[in-house]
């Protein structure tokens, strides 16, 4: 933040009343000229704060993991570990605890490792809390093919962009008489219109060809009508960006045939949840996938979405690529991208060398391990 | 192949029975005039009774004639009638029409790795039960705010009963071990979580079969990577759209699989992903394995299995035939240079008149 440099210490108010809004207004200038990927506050020494939510489960371990890899690499991120349980706030609403919100309110980035959500215990995941708080509006999942980690399907290099707030997933369901039940999917020209422009800027930014809208609007005609209907208006102010529609059931079917003609996939909430999880089944499953979800005012959550693996934590066996990726992710998002180059390439060159491997993987060597040859390799980078 | 055991056999007059058929858009007609050709070179006992369906106009006519037909006949064989969804709510799916009116409410896929088609995937057989009237396809939306709009999924006790019953029943006539019901309970509790309950109360009365359930999402990432562990496997309306296309895509595509709808009283087969191909339409590119199996899925039902065996017999060994396969399949044949072939395969296998072979 830039600001003129103050006179000695002055006894009238107004000289610097006068002084410290004209920092307010070329701070604001300053700010005003920034990119869309609205960068969090840096601190003097050029560190940034992250905020860091390491999970349960395995979800400590992978979290130590990547600062360790991120420490060795020397990313300029301080990290702020916070937890979130959820409490019950005044007037009886769940919310997370104020804590992580200040935090995470303050640094605007976060990063997040598995939650469980414990069966019967009145409220509600803590995902779907987490996605209310900072109204979470958009899951970003790119799906890239590791080389090294064989699948039948090779090549693979897209996104999918899921609308993450209404849609199918609404919650609003109710029995109409007994044995007939109706659950409501709901689509707003807001939510639309925002999910399709940050389809469309992402496109952008991170230099994609083309955007296609994902829809049933055949037998949908009104709901995803509407969506597609955004989406055309939206692709109108991007003509740099190609724009193209699909129903859902050929795109699930041309992805298991041929992934490779995909590029950015944009739509609603549920085809995103099935489409998303489809294509991270394409690159390896959800331990090796990285996800973001970005917020309204700036906020941007970046996570791992694979479960909490109770079965095998605390004992150095955990898999931390997918929290890495995210993390990777997240650096990206923040404009470090030689940073963000080096971790991604020292950890899928461990993966391809195949020498140290998770039992996911393949291999039969511990977290730490793994870790600690990412670690190394990043360092020989140097 | 499934049978429905209620279902009497199809009036036959003068030994030869009718079938109404809906040619449809893109390569539906084309295909379906291979078919005719080669029921006629086969000298199979059925008489199509053709009705179109234009799908430029917005008058229900053609849509009454054609379920009218269809109620006359009890089988029909279709073509993918195109939907332009650019046109108001008010203009319903031509083909979910049919669908609801003749309450055709099990839709069955049979997706299995053909010999000589070359996938990422081998030794995949899975048969699909997917609810076809109800669900996500109700057409029920309204827009009560402008800028808001909902749209209605209905789950009923006894559709979905009545589906679950009908896979148990399919799973244990085909000597099947296992079913799975496909899901989102966890998101839709009451929708999904009535289904779901429905499932299991019927998986009581089939001690015989195993019966476990797995969210969608999760089913199709394991589709992907080991698709040879489902066997059978019983959903609703939307996500059957979902799985059986990635199905169809994991054993070669829209141009290999058949499908059939089932109802109390009616039949309809088609292709299993139901695409109307209009890109390739008309250019004697288009594989015609999938509509022609459908066909021979048609003579099943009208209980002429000597037929159905010997044209399927015939489709299997063309379509191993490397040199035969159409663009979709990554060759270079045409479509009648495959019917051909079935028709010269048929030939060789000796006489086709007689109705005992």
């Amino acid at each position: 933040m830039i600001c003129l440099k103050r006179s000695a210490p002055s006894r009238h108010l107004w000289k610097e009343g006068l002084i410290s809004s004209i920092c307010t207004l070329v701070s604001r200038v300053v700010g005003a000229m920034k990119s869309q990927a609205s960068h969090p506050r840096t601190f003097s020494r050029g560190l940034q704060t992250v905020t860091l939510i390491p999970g349960d489960g395995i979800g400590p371990e992978i979290s130590t993991a990547v600062m360790k890899i991120f420490e060795a690499a020397k990313a300029p991120i301080q990290w702020e570990e916070r937890n979130v349980t959820a409490i019950k706030g005044p007037g009886g609403k769940w919310m997370i605890p104020t804590e992580a919100k200040d935090s995470m309110d303050k640094s605007k980035i976060g990063l997040k490792g598995p939650l469980k959500t414990p069966i019967a215990a009145g409220h509600p995941s803590m995902n779907l809390l987490l996605r209310k708080t900072f109204d979470l509006y958009a899951n970003v999942r790119p799906c890239v093919s590791i080389e090294g980690y064989k699948t039948p399907y090779t090549d693979v290099d897209l996104v999918t962009i899921r609308e993450n707030t209404e849609g199918e997933y609404s919650g609003i369901e109710h029995v109409i008489v007994d044995g007939v039940v109706q659950s409501i999917k709901l689509i707003t020209e807001e939510a639309s219109q925002r999910i399709a422009e940050y389809a469309f800027e992402y496109a952008r930014n991170n230099q994609r060809a083309s955007v296609t809208a994902v829809h049933k609007a055949n037998i949908m005609r009104m709901s995803d009508g509407l969506f597609l209907r955004k989406c055309r208006e939206v692709a109108e102010n991007f003509k740099d960006i190609k724009f193209t529609e699909m129903y859902l059931d050929t795109v699930c079917l041309n992805m298991v045939q041929d992934p490779t003609q995909f590029d950015v996939l944009v739509m609603p909430n549920l085809y995103g949840d099935i489409l998303s999880d489809l294509c991270a089944g394409l690159i390896g499953g959800l331990g090796v996938t990285p996800s973001g979800n970005i917020g309204a005012n700036g906020v941007a959550i970046f996570e791992s979405v694979h479960g909490t693996a109770p079965d095998i934590a605390g004992k150095d066996l955990a898999n931390p690529t997918a929290l890495l990726l995210s993390a990777v992710m997240m650096l990206r998002h923040m404009g470090l991208h030689g940073q963000a180059k080096k971790i991604e390439t020292a950890c899928f060159d461990t993966i391809r060398d195949k020498k140290v491997l998770t039992k996911d993987l393949g291999g039969n060597s511990k977290c730490s391990e793994f870790t600690g040859e990412i670690c190394r390799r990043v360092q020989d980078m140097e | 192949y499934p049978p429905l055991t209620t279902i009497p056999p199809p009036a036959k007059y003068g030994g030869r029975h009718t079938v109404t058929l809906i040619p449809g858009d893109g390569i539906g007609p084309e295909l379906l005039t291979h078919v005719r050709e080669l029921f006629r070179f086969c000298c199979v006992p059925v008489d199509f009774e053709i009705v179109s369906i234009d799908s430029k106009s917005t008058s229900d006519d053609d849509m009454n004639n054609a379920i009218t037909a269809i109620r006359r006949n009890g089988v029909a064989l279709k073509g993918n009638i195109e939907t332009n969804h650019n046109l108001p709510p008010s203009h319903i799916s031509r083909n979910n029409i049919l669908r609801t009116s003749l309450d055709l409410y099990a839709n069955v896929i049979h997706c299995q790795t053909l010999p000589g088609v070359r996938t990422r995937h081998r030794d995949v057989d899975i048969i699909i039960i997917r609810e076809n009237t109800e669900g996500e396809y109700s057409s029920l939306e309204h827009e009560n705010v402008p800028g808001v709009v909902e749209c209605l999924k209905i789950i009923t006790r006894k559709k979905s009963l009545r589906i679950a019953e009908y896979a148990f029943n399919a799973a244990r006539q085909n000597g099947r071990r296992r079913v799975t019901a496909v899901h989102k309970a966890n998101i839709m509790k009451l929708g999904d979580g009535l289904f779901l309950q429905c499932c299991k109360e019927v998986a009581a009365g089939y001690p015989e079969i195993t019966f476990d359930s797995m969210i969608v999402d999760n089913t199709t990432m394991q589709l992907v990577s080991k698709p040879q562990q489902f066997d059978v496997m019983v959903m609703p309306n939307l996500y059957g759209s979902v799985i059986s296309n990635v199905c169809a895509g994991l054993v070669g595509g829209p141009g290999l699989v058949p499908g059939a709808n089932y109802g109390k009283d009616y039949a309809v087969f088609e292709t299993a992903t139901r695409n109307t191909g209009k890109s390739i339409a008309n250019k004697n590119i288009a594989n015609p394995t999938a509509t022609l199996l459908a066909s021979c899925l048609m003579l099943d039902h009208l209980r002429l299995h000597g037929y159905a065996s010997m044209i399927r017999k015939a489709i299997l060994a063309t379509v191993s035939e490397t040199r035969l396969h159409t663009a979709d399949l990554g060759g270079q044949g045409t479509t009648s240079e495959v019917v051909q072939s079935v028709m010269r395969e048929i030939e060789s296998k000796g006489p086709r008149t007689s109705e005992q072979i």
